[in-house]
C-alpha cells in the first residue's frame, strides 16, 4: 500500500467532555446552555458544534456566545428531539461531549465599510448572535447596523433582555416582529420580511445576513433582491440533517455542496440555483 | 522493483496466500457464497476458496452463475461486494467511550485486522483510490479507515472477460490495473497451460514475489496476456460516455426527465449498497444497558432512503424521483465538483443488482439526450 504513510492524529469523530457551567432558560421550549472550555475556545460568528449528551446521541448546534470570549462555550437550544430533550436535562456539573467548531461562518470581513444587515427567524437569532456581538464590539467598523428578527409569537422570542439592550443603542436599527399575538400585544405584527422594506439601510452598499427557516430566507432574499441588493452581497445559513459534520456520512448534501464544511453559511450568490428546485 | 514481469503458477498463489498468512494478514478475496449462489469477498485460505472455473453472467437485474468448463480462479467479473466491505466495513467503531462520574472517557480501540486481498479488479482499485479521496483527501481524515487503509495489501488480477453490465473502459479505470496494487496479476489460460503473469507495485509486492522465488515470464507470454487486457476495453457490456456529463447533469435538476427515469425505482437502496463507492453511512450512537459504555458506528446509509435527508418536520427528499437524481448527479456531476473525479467506476454492480434493471449508462445517455433537445429548442 503506497496512499497512506501517516496516520491522522485527530480523530475528527471523537467527542471531548465539556462540563456544563450555566444554564438560563430563554422560551418554554428553549434554553441556553454554557459550557467551560478546558482550553482557549476559537470559533468565528455562524460555525456550529456536535454536541453528545454521553449515550443519547449527537446533533449539530450552532455556536451562539461572544466569540471574543473563548473560555466558555454557548449553545441556545430548543427541545425538538431525544437528543436537544437530553440536552435540556442536564445538570450545572454534568459533562457533554463536544466536537467542533465546524462551518463557515458569517463573513464579518465583507461587511466592513458596508451596512450591515441581520434578518433572523426564530431560533435563527440564536446562530447569528455571534456576529451581532462581533459587529456591535466592533461597531465602528460599519455603516448602518440593521437587525430585524421575527418569531412566530411573543412567547417564542429570544434573548429578550440582550434585544432591549440593543434597541436602546442609538447606532443599531433593531426592528421585532411575530406572526401572531393575543390582543393586547403593542409590538409588530407580521412576518419579519414585512420589515425589511422599512428599515434604514442602502441595499447596494450593504452586506445581509439572513437566517431562519427556509421558506423565511428565501422570501427575506427576494425583498433585499426587490431593493436592489446584489446576489453576492446577501449570505444565508443552510439547514440540512448532519450526522458526522466532516464530510464523511454524506447526509447534509445540497446539490454539489456538503453543508456541514462549504456550509452552513453559504453566499446566496453560490447557491441560488439550487433554491427553487424542489427536493435538492 | 523488478520490470521484468514474473510467471507464477496456481501453486505459488497458494504459496502467496501462505507467505501473506504469516505476515499476519487476514487474506481474503472472491469465493462463493453458497446460500445466495453469488460470488462475494470472503475468507481465502487456499486457492480452492476462489470460485474455480466459475463465471457470471451479469445483465441488468440478472446475476447468474455457471460453470465455465476451465479451471480458471478469476474467470468472472465483479462480485456482489467490494473490498470497501472491510476497509469501510458497516457498523465500523469510529469512537468509544465510558461513562466516569458525571463524565466520560475515551476507550481506546483495538488494534484492527490487516486484510490481503487477492483477486482485486482493478475497477476496486480505483475504488479504493476515490474511497482515500472523501476519507484522507483534502477535508477531514477518519483514523478509522487510514488504520485499515494503511495496513492492506492488494493483489489485483486484471480482467480479459468484461461482463455485460461492465463499463470500466468508458470510466478510465480498467479493465487493466496501472497503480494503486502491491502485486498485479494477468491470469493466463493458454497452450502452455494456466499461470498467472506477475507484476510488483510495492516493495512489499516485490518482497512477497521474491520469496516465491517465481522466474521470469516469457517475453511473448507476457505480450500476450497484456494483449488481452487491451482487447478486453473492446468487450464492454456497457459503455458511458463522459463527455462533459457533469455540466449535462448539472444543468438537468429540474427536468421532468427525472421523473421519468425514476418511475420504476422502488428505492430499495440496493445500488448504494453494491456500489465500491458509495460512502454515506449513519452515525449511530449506541449504549449498553446501564448506558455505561458507548460506541460511535457509521453504519452504510443509503440517499434512497426516506429517512437520509429527514431534518425536524419530514424527509427533505419524500419522492423517487429525488432520490434517484440526488444519487445519480452525485455520481456523476457533484462528485467531480467535491473531490475532483467521478464517482462511478463502472464495476456495473448498480445496473445487476437492481430488482427492476435501472442502467446509469442508459440513463445518463437519456438526461444528455434531452438536455441536448432543450439546447436546440
Amino acid at each position: 500500500m503506497q496512499a497512506v504513510t501517516e496516520l491522522p492524529t485527530i480523530n475528527p469523530m471523537a467527542p471531548v467532555p465539556h462540563e456544563v457551567v450555566g444554564k438560563r432558560r430563554e422560551t418554554y421550549d428553549t434554553m441556553t446552555l454554557e459550557l467551560a472550555a478546558p482550553e482557549p475556545f476559537e470559533s468565528r460568528p455562524g460555525q456550529f458544534n456536535m454536541l453528545y449528551p454521553f449515550g443519547i446521541g449527537e446533533c449539530a448546534i450552532s455556536i451562539s456566545g461572544d466569540p471574543s470570549r473563548t473560555d466558555r462555550i454557548v449553545h441556545t437550544i430548543r427541545d425538538v428531539g431525544a437528543v436537544t430533550h437530553a440536552l435540556h436535562a442536564l445538570d450545572i456539573g454534568d459533562h457533554v461531549g463536544v466536537r467542533g467548531p465546524f462551518g463557515t461562518p458569517w463573513p464579518m470581513e465583507a461587511a466592513e465599510g458596508k451596512d450591515l444587515v441581520i434578518v433572523a427567524g426564530g431560533i435563527g437569532l440564536a446562530p447569528v448572535r455571534p456576529a451581532i456581538y462581533e459587529a456591535l464590539n466592533h461597531r465602528d467598523r460599519y455603516e448602518q447596523f440593521v437587525l430585524l428578527y421575527g418569531a412566530r409569537s411573543p412567547e417564542d422570542l429570544v434573548y429578550l433582555d440582550e434585544i432591549k439592550e440593543w434597541r436602546s443603542r442609538f447606532d443599531a436599527h433593531v426592528d421585532v416582529s411575530v406572526d401572531s399575538a393575543p390582543s393586547g400585544y403593542r409590538g409588530s405584527v407580521g412576518v419579519v420580511t414585512r420589515l425589511i422594506p422599512s428599515a434604514d439601510f442602502d441595499p447596494e452598499h450593504a452586506v445581509a445576513f439572513v437566517i431562519g427557516p427556509e421558506i423565511m430566507m428565501r422570501f427575506s432574499v427576494t425583498e433585499l433582491r426587490a431593493l436592489g441588493m446584489p446576489r453576492d452581497q446577501i449570505y444565508i445559513s443552510m439547514e440540512r440533517n448532519m450526522q458526522c459534520a466532516v464530510g464523511f456520512c454524506g447526509h447534509c448534501q445540497f446539490g454539489n455542496t456538503f453543508v456541514c464544511r462549504d456550509g452552513a453559511v453559504f453566499c446566496y450568490d453560490d447557491i441560488h440555483s439550487y433554491l427553487p428546485i424542489k427536493e435538492v | 522493483m523488478p520490470e521484468t514481469p514474473l510467471l507464477l503458477d496456481r501453486a505459488d498463489l497458494d504459496r502467496m496466500i501462505g507467505i501473506l498468512s504469516e505476515r499476519g494478514y487476514q487474506v481474503v478475496g472472491p469465493t462463493v457464497r453458497e446460500q445466495e449462489h453469488i460470488i462475494s469477498y470472503g475468507d481465502v485460505g487456499s486457492t480452492d476458496d476462489f470460485p474455480v472455473g466459475l463465471t457470471d453472467e451479469q445483465e441488468a437485474a440478472t446475476y447468474r452463475l455457471v460453470d465455465r468448463g476451465d479451471g480458471r480462479l478469476f474467470g468472472y467479473a465483479v462480485g456482489a461486494t467490494s473490498p470497501m466491505s472491510y476497509l469501510q466495513p458497516s457498523d465500523a467503531v469510529v469512537w468509544a467511550g465510558r461513562r466516569t462520574g458525571k463524565g466520560f472517557e475515551t476507550v481506546e480501540p483495538p488494534d484492527p485486522p490487516r486484510y490481503a486481498f487477492v483477486g482485486v479488479r482493478p475497477c476496486e482499485l480505483a475504488a479504493i483510490a476515490i474511497e482515500d479521496e472523501v476519507f484522507l483527501g483534502t477535508g477531514s481524515q477518519c483514523p478509522t479507515y487510514a488504520t485499515l487503509r494503511q495496513k492492506a495489501f492488494l493483489v489485483s488480477v486484471d480482467c480479459t472477460e468484461p461482463g455485460g453490465t461492465c463499463f470500466c473502459a468508458s470510466m478510465g479505470t480498467g479493465p487493466g490495473a496501472t497503480s494503486g496494487y502491491d502485486i498485479a496479476l494477468i491470469e493466463v489460460l493458454d497452450d502452455e497451460g494456466h499461470a498467472f503473469i506477475a507484476r510488483a507495485g510495492t516493495e512489499e509486492g516485490a518482497a512477497v514475489l521474491a520469496e516465491l522465488g517465481a522466474a521470469p515470464a516469457g517475453e511473448e507470454r507476457a505480450a500476450a496476456a497484456s494483449q488481452a487486457v487491451e482487447e478486453a476495453a473492446g468487450k464492454m457490456g456497457r459503455s458511458l460516455d463522459t463527455e462533459g456529463l457533469r455540466d449535462t447533469l448539472a444543468a438537468s435538476l429540474s427536468d421532468p426527465i427525472w421523473d421519468e427515469l425514476a418511475a420504476t425505482c422502488l428505492t430499495c437502496a440496493n445500488c448504494t449498497m453494491v456500489c465500491p463507492t458509495c460512502f454515506c453511512a449513519a452515525v449511530e450512537n449506541r449504549t449498553n444497558l446501564d448506558a455505561t459504555e458507548a460506541e460511535r458506528v457509521r453504519r452504510w446509509d443509503s440517499c434512497f432512503n426516506f429517512e437520509f435527508s429527514y431534518i425536524h418536520g419530514g424527509s427533505l427528499r419524500p419522492s423517487a424521483s429525488a432520490r434517484y437524481r440526488q444519487w445519480m448527479t452525485h455520481k456523476l456531476s457533484s462528485w467531480v465538483d467535491q473531490f475532483g473525479m467521478y464517482g462511478c467506476v463502472g464495476c456495473g454492480r448498480c445496473i445487476t443488482w437492481c430488482p427492476v434493471g435501472i442502467d446509469i449508462t442508459a440513463n445518463a445517455a437519456a438526461v444528455r439526450a434531452r438536455m441536448e433537445e432543450a439546447a436546440h429548442v
